[in-house]
């Protein structure tokens, strides 16, 4: 089911935590809430569920008003960072429990809920622990009864508020994994949140980067790396890199050197160019670019991750290179950029 | 693997929280000491009156309705101090209100006030001339001076027994759960009757097994309010001190050994039961 986001406003004592937030998501998508923790990602979506309200602003679920419904309502899944689990009951009991409290018109036999659970708990590999009560399962485990409950009840929309955030990090990749293809194999439109840009950018069809109440970007994984719209977006994804520059005639100039970089339509004046660490590459002498001395090197798995002393005014840089150009500290090194993009800031990005 | 580090029995596990000896010894003696003693006093002088007498003793129909009155209106108080008990622990853990440190403190008045002077000022208030017995009077309903007037005065002394158990439980349930129960189309009654209180067993039974010692062993507040009609509210603790005064006695031991065992009896069905769901629901160990 489609849902609408349309210019919400939620403020906690006066304090606003999302301002303004407007955010359409397709049917069947698998869309990723992402940015720093205050960012108001889980407010959203704890929005979206109906577990707040709104101070302004409507949501609907298709062409439906849901904002005025009750959680209860609006039939919706919701997985929880610590699983919140009914320690009490078993797996298949927490499986079935959105089924059986239904009121006596809508509730399917008591047959029919069991083979449903039991579908569910095959479709979340747990096959054989149904018996099991939560505090005998692992964290990982305990996850994934949690999405089997917020399935059954066939929700309009899955919700999942970090659901892997307390997990470790093997069983998290592993889960990452799943979870993508249970989305696949049932085509719930699902929104989830995290803080963790590499769950976003792997798992979703879409990333939501949010920052202050407000979202700064929406689009695909690889348009969020490749063509961030804002400093922060480049500043939050990802390794960069920030260079104090000046801009003259749309030209790029470091101190009195130009750096042969244009920035056609910028204003002149102070800006600052951000770059990724692997548009770089080392060069042994040329013409506009930029010179520095290597202060650190340091191999990590595939690349070689190397520091560069540009002068005192401009601090430090960190640029990667492949592992097989060892550089020898203290060697003068001269570097550009090869393809890729920068973006500078004072005035709106520059979009190189 | 080796004979040297096959596993063999032990008594203790190893751990590296030092003074295991120390600890476990002081617990005996003291519990020894303060407990064991007492009551294998009173076992020895039980078993020294033969068990024919003791039968007889034991079996005579005053002591019968005695116990019968102790142990059924301590059960009946407990099952009232449970509903109501778990209710304002929820009130206190949920909601705050103006007033609500009074009355957080006032939970455990009970526990400080001598129970004589909770006995006279009941007696007084459902006595048939009292502020509530005289309007209960015309209505045919009866209080003080009947076993109902035991099982008011038992609930009043056992009633922080529950609160006290159940309150610090309730503060642990995360707001998650309630919030999941909420998304799976549940609604209020039935996230309180299906989710919050059973997930609340093992500490409701604690506060149950509490409020229902404490309640057969009252004496003090209850001998007040029963008018300790012999057969009728008469308490088996009072009946134990009547003995004591005619200088009988083996009566005296005979009643004290029979509330003895059926007490421990209770005690440890109520915290097996408390073990099960304990484990079961994941608390603890």
């Amino acid at each position: 089911m489609e849902v609408r986001v349309q210019n919400i406003r939620k403020e906690f004592s006066r304090f606003p935590a999302l301002n303004d937030v407007s955010l359409d998501i397709r049917s069947g998508e698998l869309i990723a809430l992402l940015g720093p923790s205050g960012s108001g990602k889980t407010t959203l979506l704890r929005l979206v569920a109906g577990l707040e309200t709104p101070t302004d602003g409507t949501i609907y679920f298709g062409d439906e008003d849901a904002s005025r419904k009750t959680v209860q309502q609006r039939n919706i899944g919701f997985v929880f960072q610590h699983y919140a689990l009914f320690r009490h009951m078993t797996v298949l009991d927490n499986v079935s429990f959105g089924l059986k409290i239904r009121p006596a018109g809508r509730r399917p036999s008591s047959a029919e809920i069991k083979r449903r659970a039991m579908e569910l708990i095959d479709l979340v590999q747990l096959t054989g622990l149904e018996k099991r009560y939560p505090a005998q399962l692992s964290g990982g485990q305990r996850q994934r009864v949690a999405l089997a409950r917020a399935m059954a009840v066939e929700p309009n929309v899955l919700l999942l508020d970090e659901p892997f955030g307390a997990l470790d990090a093997q069983v998290r990749k592993e889960l990452r994994r799943w979870l993508r293809e249970i989305h696949d194999r049932t085509g719930h439109t699902t929104i989830f949140v995290t803080h963790d840009q590499e769950e976003a950018l792997e798992l979703a069809d879409r990333v939501v980067v949010m920052s202050k109440g407000q979202i700064e970007q929406v689009g695909t994984p690889d348009e969020i790396y490749d063509t961030p719209v804002s400093p922060f977006v480049f500043g939050f994804i990802g390794q960069s890199n920030i260079l104090p520059v000046r801009i003259e005639n749309g030209q790029l100039w470091i101190e009195d050197r130009s750096i042969g970089i244009s920035a056609p339509g910028e204003k002149d004046g102070a800006a600052q160019l951000y770059f990724r660490p692997h548009d770089i590459e080392l060069l042994d002498g040329c013409g506009g670019c930029i010179a520095g001395l290597v202060t650190a090197s340091r191999r990590v798995a595939g690349t070689r991750h190397v520091e560069l002393d540009i002068g005192s005014t401009q601090g430090k840089v960190e640029i990667e290179l492949p592992r097989k150009r060892p550089q020898p500290i203290g060697h003068a090194s001269h570097f550009a950029r090869h393809g890729g993009n920068c973006s500078g800031t004072d005035h709106p990005p520059v979009d190189l | 693997m080796t004979a040297s580090t096959r596993k063999r029995w032990q008594f203790r596990q190893p751990s590296v929280i030092p003074g295991f000896g120390l600890a476990l010894g002081v617990t005996l003696s003291w519990l020894i000491l303060i407990i064991l003693i007492p009551l294998s006093g009173l076992l020895w002088r039980s078993s020294a009156l033969g068990w024919s007498t003791f039968w007889t003793l034991a079996t005579d129909e005053r002591t019968i309705n005695a116990l019968r009155i102790s142990f059924g209106t301590a059960f009946a108080a407990a099952l009232v101090n449970v509903v109501f008990g778990v209710i304002l622990a929820w009130v206190l853990v949920r909601y705050s209100f103006p007033g609500k440190r009074i009355i957080d403190a006032m939970v455990d008045l009970p526990f400080a006030l001598p129970t004589a002077v909770a006995g006279i000022a009941l007696t007084t208030l459902y006595a048939p001339n009292g502020w509530i017995g005289s309007l209960l009077t015309p209505l045919g309903i009866k209080i003080a001076f009947t076993p109902i007037g035991i099982v008011i005065a038992l609930v009043f002394v056992g009633l922080p027994f529950v609160v006290r158990t159940v309150q610090p439980i309730m503060e642990e349930i995360d707001k998650e759960v309630e919030e999941a129960a909420a998304t799976l189309g549940a609604n209020r009654f039935q996230t309180i009757s299906r989710v919050l209180l059973p997930g609340l067993t093992p500490a409701v039974l604690t506060g149950f097994a509490l409020a229902f010692a404490r309640g057969v062993g009252e004496y003090g507040s209850v001998i007040f309010i029963a008018g300790n009609l012999p057969y009728v509210s008469e308490i088996a603790p009072l009946l134990i001190v009547i003995r004591l005064e005619e200088f009988n006695y083996p009566a005296a031991t005979a009643i004290a050994a029979v509330m003895l065992v059926i007490s421990f009896a209770m005690l440890l069905v109520i915290n097996l039961i408390q073990a099960w769901s304990r484990r079961r629901y994941g608390y603890g160990a």
